[in-house]
């Protein structure tokens, strides 16, 4: 059926800088630049843009402009073009609109009104070159208090701790699945988080047996409603197992890799036979209540013989607060929560778009629902979605979080640029696609590296602003709001965030 | 909130107040050679577990655990990798739920109803009630044998797997309740329908929906509404009824009855229409 | 427990909080009284299905000596004296107290900010331009009037020959702490034991919830919480307890006590077929399942539920419509079990006769002096 769509980008060459080297027609997985030998021109199909800007980036002479195509039809404020290109597809299909990457919509960011604190005249800031600055962070359980046996001078500890796990910068690469994301990819973030001393999370496509003896110690493993790639040895050899309970791109609904990505590789991993779908249930179907979660948490705990944290991360939603404490009291150790800019690998739009609240505010309202409750040591917090800058992540932690989830931000530091194709496959960078010949343009050697230098100037750039806030260990900064102001917010927003207005 | 200067906290209901696991040992374990029988009675989920491991470890090859009353997650912790470590397992008489979870290739015998979760996201192994099981029995199971006497509750085989070599066999003596073989993947779950009366319909309605790999075979009837839009019936082929044949023999094995009587029913086969049932419902 | 409470502005309704947890009920069906020594092992044997935010019980035969009045289960939040002497000059305007006393406690059980719990026997004294109100709703009013108007007191359970013992704890407890297994027999118990996801602290958001002689222990959330919320408002029920077992309370009065509908009939509003099954029925049945789904949409209690309701001479458990959480009933002569884990009943009853989980939205009902819980069993496994 023909779908009346719109090209969404116009693609402009330079006819006189181009030189026929049909490098942009090699990159393109969609198809975009066809060359004609025979006419010694090249031809486009622009419909098929999707604006990635790969063949931009790498055409040797520059002649290659790619740019957003906007308002074709009459200017409607309501009916906005992506509304009624939307309804023509759902007309020629009959389907669900499936999108990726995260929400776009013009949400309040928070980050966006939040501003830091710093030091002047009545204490010292500190320069984080020269003196220690401390961003070792503990992600666990913490106990109430602590025995201590204290004889002749000496102090020696009598209680036995739960398990926790140290991260060297309170960064960690969040859920992305092999299988969502590629080969190279996945390595890549685990490459880096060993590295950096940081932790990357395997989403719910399994770990690769080949991977486990160098990258499990830095492993985040997920059991998910599909409990793809769960056994035993996947459980004992991780180093934090984390129960997904949601997603903040799309809460409250499930995952579905299609069978055509399922290749070998990934159903060895998975655990399933080749080129079937890997259904992930919206629920997991042994919780359907917070006693059951309570019972899968300490199902992996037994699994485990107690020796590793448990984690459930759930979606930002309405009643987030109440819902962690009850996560906290089914024995979670670690609570993370993803909000509504939290990115996928393919999303309904409706969903994507519509479902969920931005992670400021359910940040703020969870750690301090845990603290009134007297429960906050109980559980290390790990704030998700749209984590875009050292600065929101600074200011996350000042929200309340122990850790921050950063997902988005290291694809970008892959090479993504946002395309939100990401269901497609047809990835131009080779990160969320299965295809080797797409998936080959990522060498896990160097794009490692280039997420090994976004986690160092992050944390280069958060030493300098808590150097400037005058502390050099960041538990001082965890959870301490007077060291933020909102600004352009409403009362409501200031009373959800628990910060004072600017100069107040 | 009340007012007082006093948070309630935090209690810890699974593990305040558990008793070390020595003092267990001593005291609920007796051994012979490497049988060891347990005495359950009143123990919490980690004090029960934490024994088996101990018992294990000190030897134990065959135990058998009497007055079980609710204990969750038995034979998940007893994770040995090697192949010549199973174990044998005997529980007297009510296991709660998630027993055998994760299960890593040990037999477990209830003699008695089980609970839910029965063999939750199972590995590899055996499970053997004499009785009765609960929700969720088999869930997410991607290898190993699951034999229930009787009837099982919702959502039986939920999301089943298989994988390489790996087949998981469900085989239930009864009938189930709604939902069985919902998202099934892969896997063999063989209902006999035993407990019916002739001609009165298997209990379960929505029978395999989104279903997607595997197969069931039924023994007796079933109104065509019964059945999800996923699934679609046919005529046993011969490897069918070597498959069941076996299966039931085994059945007979564990539990008594005649095999020959049982095979004469009727069975018909339930399978999967396509193995992409969700391919079409999205807009790219 | 009724509170009436009307806010000017929807935004500012309290969040209800969810709740999970484990239930258990027994009853002798031929009507004899026994102590609570089942009921509390039961609860225990499940106790990780709670957190120890809340524990309570429900009794039935409780008080034969004064089963002619109303018995009044009154706490005085933070033993609040002030509350007690108001709330008894109001008793004793509105009724005839004929008994009163403080509710015994075993003052080596502590718990978390126990209150001052008392005991009211009381028949209704109206006044001339009351008289043609029904006693019910007599009582019910004057209760809602004590709960929303009287700070610190709170009424726990109010109808004849029935009490409900309730408070912040594990519900083992709960029990020690009020001696129940020492002190009462009945011929129903229920008991709950309480997992919330909110705020704790606070002794009136315990289970059971009841009005009358009607008691409600539940697990599970309800999804459809708002939708029902605003229907029963339109009834004059007003949810101020934040838990979404209240709607099913008011839910169970207004369908039951004031519409006197059968719980055959109100188990299949609040779990009704689906569509597809009734598509399927005789037209008899067509006609009435679409009549009741058209009328009663709003009460259709959707996501995750167990409940058992119970009142005089019937105990009834049920579940949503595709079962999301567990029961098992089980039966020994006389004795019939409601529980969520099958276990729990083989502790306190190793010679047990019977046991059969029925389909979701199929109740169990066990009524006094009849084999009706047996009905449900054909349908089970």
């Amino acid at each position: 059926m023909y779908d009346y769509l719109l090209p969404e980008f116009l693609v402009e060459r330079r006819e006189d800088s181009c030189i026929r080297c049909r490098v942009c027609e090699r990159q393109c997985a969609n198809n975009v630049h066809l060359y004609d030998t025979e006419l010694d021109r090249f031809f486009l199909s622009e419909k098929d843009c999707v604006g990635c800007q790969r063949c931009v980036e790498l055409c040797p002479t520059g002649a290659l402009y790619v740019h957003p195509r906007l308002a074709d039809y009459r200017p409607n404020s309501s009916w906005t073009r992506d509304k009624m290109q939307n309804l023509k597809k759902q007309a020629a299909t009959g389907g669900v609109v499936l999108t990726g990457s995260g929400n776009d919509k013009p949400y309040r960011v928070y980050w966006d009104h939040l501003l830091l604190n710093a030091s002047q005249v009545t204490n010292p800031s500190i320069d984080p070159l020269r003196e220690p600055m401390e961003m070792q962070t503990f992600l666990g359980r913490k106990p109430d208090t602590l025995k201590i046996e204290f004889s002749e001078g000496k102090a020696k500890l009598a209680s036995e701790m739960c398990p926790n796990v140290p991260v060297q910068i309170p960064l960690v690469f969040s859920a992305m699945s092999l299988g969502a994301i590629s080969y190279p990819a996945f390595k890549s973030l685990a490459m880096a988080a060993k590295e950096t001393g940081v932790l990357f999370n395997t989403g719910e496509g399994g770990l690769p047996v080949e991977m486990r003896d160098e990258y499990a110690d830095c492993a985040i493993v997920q059991c998910a409603s599909g409990r793809f790639g769960v056994d035993l040895d996947y459980l004992n050899s991780a180093r934090i197992i984390e129960i997904k309970i949601g997603q903040g791109a799309k809460p409250g609904i499930g995952g579905h890799l299609p069978g055509e990505k399922v290749s070998d590789y990934i159903a060895q991993t998975r655990m399933i036979p080749r080129g079937t779908d890997a259904l992930s249930p919206a629920p997991q179907h042994d919780i359907y209540s917070i006693e059951d979660l309570s019972m899968l948490i300490y199902a992996l705990k037994e699994a485990t013989n107690y020796t590793k944290p448990v984690s459930v991360k759930i979606a930002a939603v309405h009643n987030v607060a109440a819902i962690a404490s009850g996560i906290v009291r089914a024995g979670a150790d670690i609570v993370a929560i993803d909000g509504i800019r939290g990115g996928t690998g393919a999303a309904p739009l409706a969903t994507r778009d519509n479902v969920g609240i931005p992670l400021e505010l359910a940040l703020a309202s969870v750690d301090k629902r845990l603290r009134d409750e007297g429960i906050r040591n109980k559980c290390s917090v790990m704030a998700a979605g749209g984590i875009r800058s050292s600065a929101d992540a600074i200011k996350a932690i000042a929200l309340g979080a122990d850790g921050v989830y950063i997902g988005t931000a290291a694809l970008v530091a892959m090479g993504c640029t946002l395309c939100h194709k990401c269901y497609t496959g047809k990835c131009n960078w080779g990160i969320c696609t299965q295809n080797p010949y797409l998936t080959k343009r990522l060498n896990p050697e160097l794009t490692s590296q280039r997420l090994i230098n976004l986690l160092k100037g992050w944390s280069h750039e958060i030493q300098e602003m808590l150097g400037g806030l005058g502390v050099n260990a960041i538990e001082s900064l965890r959870g301490n709001h007077e060291h933020l102001r909102g600004v352009g917010l409403e009362e409501w927003e200031l009373n959800v965030l628990g910060v004072k207005g600017a100069g107040e | 909130m009340n007012g007082f200067n006093v948070k309630f906290g935090y209690r810890d209901n699974f593990l305040d107040n558990l008793q070390p696991v020595d003092i267990l040992y001593n005291t609920r374990v007796s051994t012979d050679g490497c049988r060891a029988t347990i005495n359950a009675l009143g123990l919490k989920h980690k004090e029960l577990n934490d024994l088996l491991r101990e018992t294990v470890q000190s030897g134990g090859k065959e135990l058998v655990i009497n007055n079980v009353f609710g204990q969750r997650y038995i034979g998940t912790r007893l994770y040995l990798p090697s192949e010549d470590n199973k174990l044998h397992i005997e529980v007297n008489k009510f296991p709660g739920n998630d027993l055998g979870a994760f299960l890593n290739g040990h037999r477990v015998i209830v003699h008695g109803n089980a609970q839910d979760g029965v063999g939750n996201t199972m590995d590899s192994g055996e499970i053997i009630v004499h009785g009765r099981a609960g929700d969720v029995t088999a869930m997410s199971m991607r290898g190993g044998k699951i034999f229930i006497r009787d009837n099982v509750g919702y959502r039986t085989a939920i999301h089943m797997k298989e994988y390489r070599d790996k087949v998981p066999v469900l085989v239930v003596g009864g009938t189930a309740q709604d939902f069985l073989g919902e998202y099934m993947a892969g896997g063999i779950v063989l209902l006999l329908g035993l407990n019916l009366q002739e001609s009165e319909p298997h209990r379960a309605n929505y029978i395999g929906t989104g279903m997607h790999g595997g197969v069931i075979y039924l023994r007796g009837c079933l109104a065509e509404h019964q059945l999800g839009k996923e699934v679609g019936v046919l005529p046993l082929d011969d490897q069918d009824k070597a498959k069941i044949d076996c299966y039931v023999r085994e059945y007979c094995n564990h539990f008594g009855g005649n095999p020959e009587e049982i095979l004469n029913g009727s069975f018909q086969k339930l399978i999967p229409v396509s193995l992409r049932p969700y391919g079409q419902i999205y807009a790219y | 427990m009724l509170v009436q409470k009307y806010y000017q502005n929807e935004r500012f309704v309290p969040d209800k909080e969810m709740d999970a947890c484990g239930l258990f009920g027994v009853m002798h069906t031929g009507g004899v009284r026994f102590g609570g020594q089942m009921a509390i092992d039961a609860i225990k044997n499940m106790k990780v299905r709670g957190s120890g935010l809340g524990g309570g019980f429900a009794i039935y035969g409780l008080y034969p000596k004064y089963k002619d009045y109303y018995a009044l289960h009154i706490i005085y939040q933070n033993k609040n004296l002030a509350a007690k002497k108001v709330v008894e000059a109001f008793l004793k305007k509105h009724f005839y107290v004929i008994f009163d006393e403080e509710i015994p406690t075993n003052p080596d059980i502590r718990l978390f900010a126990p209150p001052l719990s008392w005991r009211y026997f009381v028949a209704p004294q109206k006044s001339s331009a009351e008289e043609d109100v029904p006693d019910d709703e007599y009582v019910i009013s004057k209760v809602m009037h004590l709960n929303s108007e009287i700070e610190d007191a709170y009424v726990f359970s109010s109808g004849k020959d029935v009490g409900v013992f309730k408070g912040v704890g594990f519900p083992e407890e709960i029990a020690d702490y009020f001696m129940l297994d020492k002190l009462y027999e009945g011929y129903i118990w229920t008991v709950h034991s309480r997992f919330p996801t909110n705020t704790p602290g606070w002794w009136g958001g315990a289970h059971p919830l009841s009005i009358l002689d009607w008691t409600v222990v539940h697990n599970g959330e309800i999804s459809s919480y708002g939708a029902n919320r605003r229907f029963l408002e339109m009834h004059n029920y007003y949810c101020t307890l934040h838990t979404d077992t209240e709607v099913l309370a008011y839910a169970v009065d207004l369908l039951m006590r004031r519409q006197g509908l059968p719980i055959e009939v109100v188990a299949k509003i609040f779990a009704p077929p689906m569509w597809d099954a009734i598509r399927h029925m005789n037209d008899n049945d067509k006609e009435l399942y679409t009549a009741l789904r058209m009328t009663y949409a709003p009460l259709l209690m959707n996501g995750p539920f167990t409940v058992i309701v119970a009142h005089h001479n019937e105990m009834i458990g049920l579940t949503d419509r595709i079962r999301l959480r567990p029961i098992t009933a089980g039966a020994k002569g006389e004795l019939v079990f409601l529980s969520s884990e099958e276990a729990a009943i083989h502790a306190v009853c190793p010679d047990l006769e019977l046991a059969w989980t029925p389909p979701g939205g199929e109740p169990v009902v066990v009524r006094l002096h009849t084999k009706d819980h047996l009905q449900s069993l054909n349908k089970s496994i």
